[in-house]
């Protein structure tokens, strides 16, 4: 479903990813743990065609990268640190603007789907400003998967959220991740990582250092192999 | 540490002697102009400043159009280092006619379509250099500063056609005259000379200039990757 | 949670339209979005019409507007204040699209960047003919003067038109930018400065009553600033907001 080869994206003389390789097939969750500064976010916005790839081969559902990014954006849905959502307009108008974007047929509909999927419908009317960080969380997951995406990129989704909040978000995570989409996510926590994810690939200094499935390893031997791939 | 190219310590040593050349045709050779006296020979350096200031822009702006369909580093570094060199002689073009305007006019400024065009033309520059002085990623920092500068070189015509509709006291010394405006002439075969030699002159002095300031570019950036390189081993 | 019909088999979205009508369409979501969320604030609409009033009353006193001298610069501080208090919206709009991130949100849509110009313009556009069209009866009223002539409508909405195309683009830049609220004042004023020309000396043409014959050359002026500069910001917009 991705695939990418010898990723190389420089910010001025400054490298930040050198050579990366990197693949996921369809259906699978894959959660990329690593150190700040890694390039973790940079790589989730190349996948997200909001950055272009300085050399390297990327490839997103069947299209090459960023020549063919239309074609991708129509089949992503993205979940960053921040809501990407307007403070003065409603959750339910936040939603019906995403939807003309992308041209969502049936949209009331399916607007009233996303929203019980997300546990918002109660709050429809009420502006974003005033949800908290959780709530405004969860509709940004609502609105990533309003055109029905069939890949998934979340970008520490949990940054800011306390404990419920994080928890409720894992369960609409799991909700969406089952019904066969391809997820990348990046992450800070590993625990939860090894809990959502299939696989868990570790970014270190512009390349992937490591990849395991999350069947072969418990949260604590994948916190000693974190510490010993990403030592200074 | 690295060489200055040979063809470079040529062509400054050459500009130099041009530069004198120049000098010497007018302020000795050239006559005086009947009228206005000496102060008349500040007209060819005056004249060959705003020369280069335009040919500046107009570099800067065709060069942000190759970089913003290329994505090639170099390109970049020729705009910005255009963008300085004309910002210098756009200045040293309205200080010149300033101190021609303060006898002949009988003011230090005047509120002349060219005057005032070249002025503006001055600001958008130095807002160019303040956009790109904001912005930390070399990438961005590059995109924005071919845009403005192709949106300000376009820009500074209207400008020139909108004051231009206001009456001009400015003389047009080059092309067609107009007797009537105060501190006309025309210029003789030797003026011509100095004047033309003028231009000749300062179009090498911005060659110059250019290469230099591109070298010491890619001198600063090799500085800023070895940086990078000695702290990342 | 409730049970869900959310499956995946559902094929992804397909092209909703012509690729013409979705263009057309998100231009119009966009300027929608823009509208419903100021109806339900109002800070745009009110920060630049108290922004306004404010530098009137202040022209008033600097310029001791008494009949005469009135009438020959109601059009220069006609034009000053929209400039002025167009800069504050300008501003605003595109800080929000900066804020929360959501210039991404716009990005990641399967549409034409300049569909996201042109919707960001035609809705600082409206922003700004609605302020416009407080300021003049205001004006008129303040200074018995009489503004609502047709022609000066059809100048206002010249200068509009041009001052929200530049102004989308460099507003775009300067929100990107460190110093961006100072910024975008001193990139968009020496680049404006033939568009704001044409448009005092056509108001006030107008105002004066002058025959047509000396206001074409300046309406053809705008009208020229404003076709170019569509046309520029149309072909460089991708590189302001791409990485």
């Amino acid at each position: 479903m991705i695939k990418v080869r010898r990723l190389v994206k420089t910010f001025g003389p400054k490298p930040v990813l050198r050579g990366l390789d990197f693949q996921v097939t369809r259906g699978e969750f894959v959660a990329l743990l690593g150190p700040n500064g890694a390039g973790k976010t940079t790589f989730l916005r190349i996948l997200a065609t909001l950055s272009r790839p300085k050399m390297g081969e990327v490839i997103v559902a069947g299209h090459h990268l960023p020549a063919e990014a239309a074609a991708v954006r129509r089949r992503l849905g993205v979940v960053s640190h921040q809501p990407l959502l307007y403070g003065d307009l409603s959750a339910e108008q936040n939603l019906r603007f995403y939807s003309w974007m992308y041209g969502v047929g049936d949209l009331e509909r399916r607007i009233d789907e996303v929203l019980h999927l997300v546990g918002l419908n109660p709050r429809r009317r009420d502006l974003v400003r005033q949800f908290s960080r959780g709530m405004q969380q969860r509709l940004a997951i609502g609105r990533a998967i309003l055109h029905r995406p069939d890949i998934l990129l979340f970008d520490e989704p949990h940054t800011g959220l306390d404990q419920e909040a994080a928890a409720m978000l894992d369960q609409v995570l799991r909700e969406i991740a089952t019904a066969g989409r391809t997820v990348v996510m990046t992450s800070h926590d590993i625990s939860r990582a090894a809990d959502l994810a299939d696989r868990v690939d570790i970014l270190s200094k512009g390349v992937i250092t490591a990849s395991e499935s999350t069947e072969d390893l418990d949260p604590i031997q994948l916190t000693e192999l974190y510490r010993s791939v990403t030592r200074v | 540490m690295e060489r200055t190219p040979k063809a470079l310590i040529v062509l400054t040593w050459l500009t130099s002697a041009v530069f004198v050349v120049a000098l010497y045709l007018v302020l000795i050779w050239a006559p005086q102009e009947a009228i206005m006296g000496d102060v008349q020979r500040v007209f060819y350096f005056h004249v060959a400043a705003g020369w280069v200031g335009a040919l500046a822009f107009l570099v800067t702006a065709i060069a942000g159009g190759i970089y913003l369909a290329r994505g090639e580093q170099r390109w970049d570094r020729i705009a910005v280092a255009s963008v300085e060199i004309g910002i210098i002689f756009t200045f040293i073009n309205i200080v010149t006619g300033s101190i021609w305007a303060r006898p002949i006019w009988n003011t230090w400024w005047t509120w002349d379509p060219r005057l005032v065009t070249a002025t503006i033309m001055l600001l958008i520059y130095i807002a160019y250099i303040m956009l790109r002085q904001g912005i930390e990623d070399p990438d961005r920092r590059a995109r924005f500063g071919a845009v403005y500068g192709i949106v300000g070189f376009i820009s500074v015509p209207l400008t020139f056609l909108s004051i231009r509709i206001f009456r001009t006291i400015h003389p047009i010394v080059v092309g067609s005259s107009d007797p009537t405006a105060a501190g006309a002439f025309n210029m003789t075969a030797d003026m011509r000379v100095a004047f033309f030699f003028s231009l000749f002159t300062f179009t090498l002095i911005y060659i110059t200039l250019l290469w230099h300031r591109l070298r010491l570019q890619q001198l600063m950036e090799k500085i800023e990757e070895r940086k990078l390189t000695a702290l990342s081993s | 949670m409730p049970p869900t019909t959310d499956v995946v088999n559902q094929k992804p979205e397909s092209k909703a339209g012509g690729s013409l009508r979705a263009y057309l369409r998100s231009i119009a979501a966009i300027v929608w979005k823009d509208l419903a969320a100021e109806f339900r604030s109002r800070e745009l609409i009110g920060a630049m019409l108290v922004f306004a009033a404010l530098v009137i009353l202040i022209f008033n006193f600097a310029l001791e507007l008494d009949i005469r001298t009135r009438e020959a610069v109601t059009s220069g501080v006609l034009w000053v204040t929209f400039a002025f208090a167009g800069t504050l919206g300008l501003n605003r709009s595109m800080a929000i699209e900066k804020d929360r991130g959501c210039l991404d949100g716009l990005l990641l849509a399967p549409v034409d960047r300049t569909a996201i110009y042109f919707g960001k313009a035609i809705g600082n556009l409206f922003f700004m003919l609605i302020v416009e069209a407080i300021i003049l009866p205001m004006y008129s009223v303040l200074y018995n003067v009489n503004l609502f002539q047709p022609g000066l409508i059809f100048v206002i909405l010249l200068g509009s038109i041009g001052y929200t195309a530049v102004g989308t683009l460099l507003a775009s830049m300067a929100v990107q930018a460190r110093t961006r609220d100072m910024l975008l004042p001193i990139l968009l004023f020496p680049v404006l400065i033939p568009l704001l020309l044409a448009a005092v000396k056509a108001s006030n043409g107008f105002l004066m009553g002058f025959e047509m014959a000396e206001i074409m050359p300046w309406i053809n002026l705008m009208i020229a600033y404003d076709v170019i500069f569509i046309a520029v910001a149309f072909m460089v917009f991708d590189f302001v907001v791409e990485e």
